[in-house]
């Protein structure tokens, strides 16, 4: 099989920081190579200085994260016959939102900075009687899906909002939270739900845009994860953020009128003491009138909206039950 | 072709221009619509975080009611797409789950099994007009016009909610629909990215950067204006853009965003006004004067 890859390189010594250099290489490959079986075929047959990590080579070990044609992958889960034509070019660099220390390979100094800041371990207040704790299996079941994580960093990688904002504890970090909210023999529950409400780049910072999901070869899904401690730090207390008055104002909107109030959304959201966001939203909406269009004043309604209502009121008095 | 039409809350409250312009255009393209006034919000993802099962019930009563019509839903919202999509994969993949959520809406007289189908406007241009025909509704050619595309994340995320494995083409559909049209596709790294709208009202620095980042790279690489399928994005990136693109540094908020039925409605001929361009915050007018410069074919 035909194959070209195009290979991002960048050398400390020689290039300053943000910068790179193209390498273009044309292999001859087995029909079921993986990118990782390409790389390592140029590092050993045709330039021995290009930088890339892997060890386990079948997906256990999280070392080989890189992107390919834009998303980030496990490049030694990734077949090239899956993902490309004949002859078709492969493009390849090293995880977005991580410092490149050479070439393909990043710093992942940050992202277990990040993954420390939420405490990953038990903290349980009483040792067990006697032996070890027990714990029931679907507590356990539950808990595999972020357990699953191996730490890869392709969540990191591809997250937008880490893009704009190095302060967010981001995907990978926060799973791992999670892991610690569900687990059963911790008792510090409502105090990291607490922290994850509060701290800047904490639970309410995620954009929901799903890549996260997308790009984690692991089924984690930390976004799922991120909405879950939305819900569970509401219903511990924490309402003293915008987040939590978003979600308040938008379901109450859907419920009383079954469509969205734009407009009450955005000043609820806000806060109605909020003065600077305030003036902020009263510019914008003044700018719509002005170009002859704005939110209506009463909000729009689904026809028979009281049926959408009831619907509403079934489920929260069964949820309240 | 009819479809039971679904344009979300955007169009019907603070996109108004993205409603009318999606009629004249379906008028054109001869698709019949009945609108679904009776449907609720999909809760845009939001509504889930605090209740998946009430979001669920509530998307899937939206398609038992197309359902009873006997017709496909079609929406011209990527998030609505996205959301409904996902409540739909749900049930699908479990019966018993379809059942308990079809308990709530027996009162109603409505039940769902998954006789119908959710696409976007933009959906069907590629797979059920197709691009030849739709060409032949065109009467200008817009060679020339630089178009960047604009996703919305939730008509390309969770890639296994869309449909991508039998439908391959709707990955590069929004880059297909600017070709048809004459345009010169500006490609770019955000187009499949997050617009910011979501977190718009909870960190809205954060928000913004990513409204400067979308559009200051677009224009640097030449776009004459963006094209999106979504009405969420449309708000963040057109109504925001001055006061991103202000507080990022990144050049003058000079980058008219699209709506999808309005780029076809401006390569239909039809007037701008009538597309509601003048109801932009972003200045339209010198992409309008360069479609107007190009003759009628």
């Amino acid at each position: 099989m035909n194959s070209k890859l195009k290979v991002s390189r960048f050398d400390p010594e020689t290039m300053g920081s943000g910068q790179r250099r193209w390498d273009e290489f044309e292999l001859d490959l087995h029909p079921s190579a993986t990118v990782l079986d390409a790389l390592i075929q140029i590092r050993e047959e045709v330039d021995g200085t290009l930088a890339l990590r892997c060890a386990c080579r079948a997906s256990i070990c999280g070392s080989c994260g890189m992107r390919v044609n834009g998303e980030a992958k496990l490049v030694c889960k990734t077949r090239i016959a899956d993902i490309a034509e004949e002859g078709a070019t492969i493009v390849i660099e090293p995880m977005g939102n991580h410092g490149i220390i050479k070439d393909l390979v990043v710093s992942l100094d940050p992202f277990f900075h990040k993954v420390r800041q939420v405490d990953p371990y038990l903290q349980p207040d009483e040792e067990p009687e006697q032996g070890e704790f027990v714990v029931n299996n679907d507590s356990m079941e539950n808990l595999l899906t972020a357990m699953n994580c191996i730490m890869c960093g392709a969540c990191v990688s591809d997250c937008t909002v880490l893009e704009v904002d190095e302060a967010f504890i981001g995907p990978a970090a926060l799973a791992k939270a999670w892991r610690f909210v569900e687990d059963p023999r911790d008792d510090q529950r409502d105090e990291r739900l607490k922290e994850l409400n509060e701290i800047e780049g904490g639970i309410w910072d995620c954009t929901r845009c799903f890549k996260c999901v997308e790009v984690c070869p692991k089924d984690v899904a930390p976004m799922d994860r991120i909405m879950e401690m939305r819900d569970m730090a509401i219903k511990a207390g924490n309402r003293n953020t915008s987040g939590y008055r978003h979600t308040e104002s938008f379901s109450k909107s859907v419920k009383k009128h079954g469509r969205l109030d734009e407009a009450r959304l955005a000043v609820e959201s806000a806060g109605y003491t909020n003065i600077p966001r305030l003036i902020d939203l009263a510019e914008i909406g003044v700018k719509s009138v002005l170009k002859g269009k704005m939110p209506p004043i009463v909000p729009h309604k689904a026809d028979e909206n009281e049926k959408i209502t009831r619907i509403f009121e079934r489920v929260e008095s069964e949820r309240n039950t | 072709m009819k479809f039971a039409f679904y344009p979300g809350c955007v169009a019907r409250g603070a996109g108004p221009e993205l409603f009318d312009s999606a009629v004249a255009v379906m008028d054109r393209l001869g698709i019949e619509w009945v609108e679904l006034t009776g449907a609720s919000c999909t809760g845009a993802g939001v509504l889930q975080e605090k209740d998946q099962k009430l979001g669920d019930i509530l998307n899937i009563r939206t398609l038992a009611m197309a359902e009873q019509l006997g017709l496909p839903v079609m929406t011209i919202c990527s998030t609505c797409q996205g959301v409904m999509a996902q409540a739909d994969r749900r049930v699908r993949k479990d019966a018993d789950y379809l059942e308990e959520i079809n308990g709530y809406l027996a009162e109603e007289g409505l039940s769902y099994s998954g006789n119908t189908t959710v696409k976007h406007l933009l959906w069907v241009l590629v797979e059920d007009i197709g691009v030849e025909t739709l060409k032949k509704t065109f009467v200008k050619e817009l060679s020339g016009v630089n178009l960047a595309p604009f996703y919305g994340c939730y008509i390309v995320r969770p890639s296994d909610a869309l449909g991508f494995d039998e439908n391959p083409e709707r990955q590069t559909s929004l880059e297909t629909v600017i070709e048809s049209v004459g345009g010169n596709v500006v490609d770019f790294p955000g187009k499949t990215a997050c617009c910011g709208f979501p977190i718009l009202l909870i960190n809205q620095r954060n928000s913004l950067r990513m409204v400067a980042n979308h559009t200051g790279t677009a224009s640097e690489l030449g776009a004459d204006a963006m094209v999106t399928p979504c009405p969420l994005c449309h708000l963040n990136l057109d109504g925001y853009q001055p006061k991103a693109r202000r507080q990022n540094n990144r050049g003058k908020a000079d980058l008219p965003i699209i709506h999808l039925p309005q780029l076809l409605g401006l390569a239909m001929g039809m007037d701008a006004k009538e597309l509601g361009l003048g109801k932009h915050l972003v200045n339209t007018k010198d992409i309008i004067g360069k479609v107007e410069s190009i003759a009628m074919a």
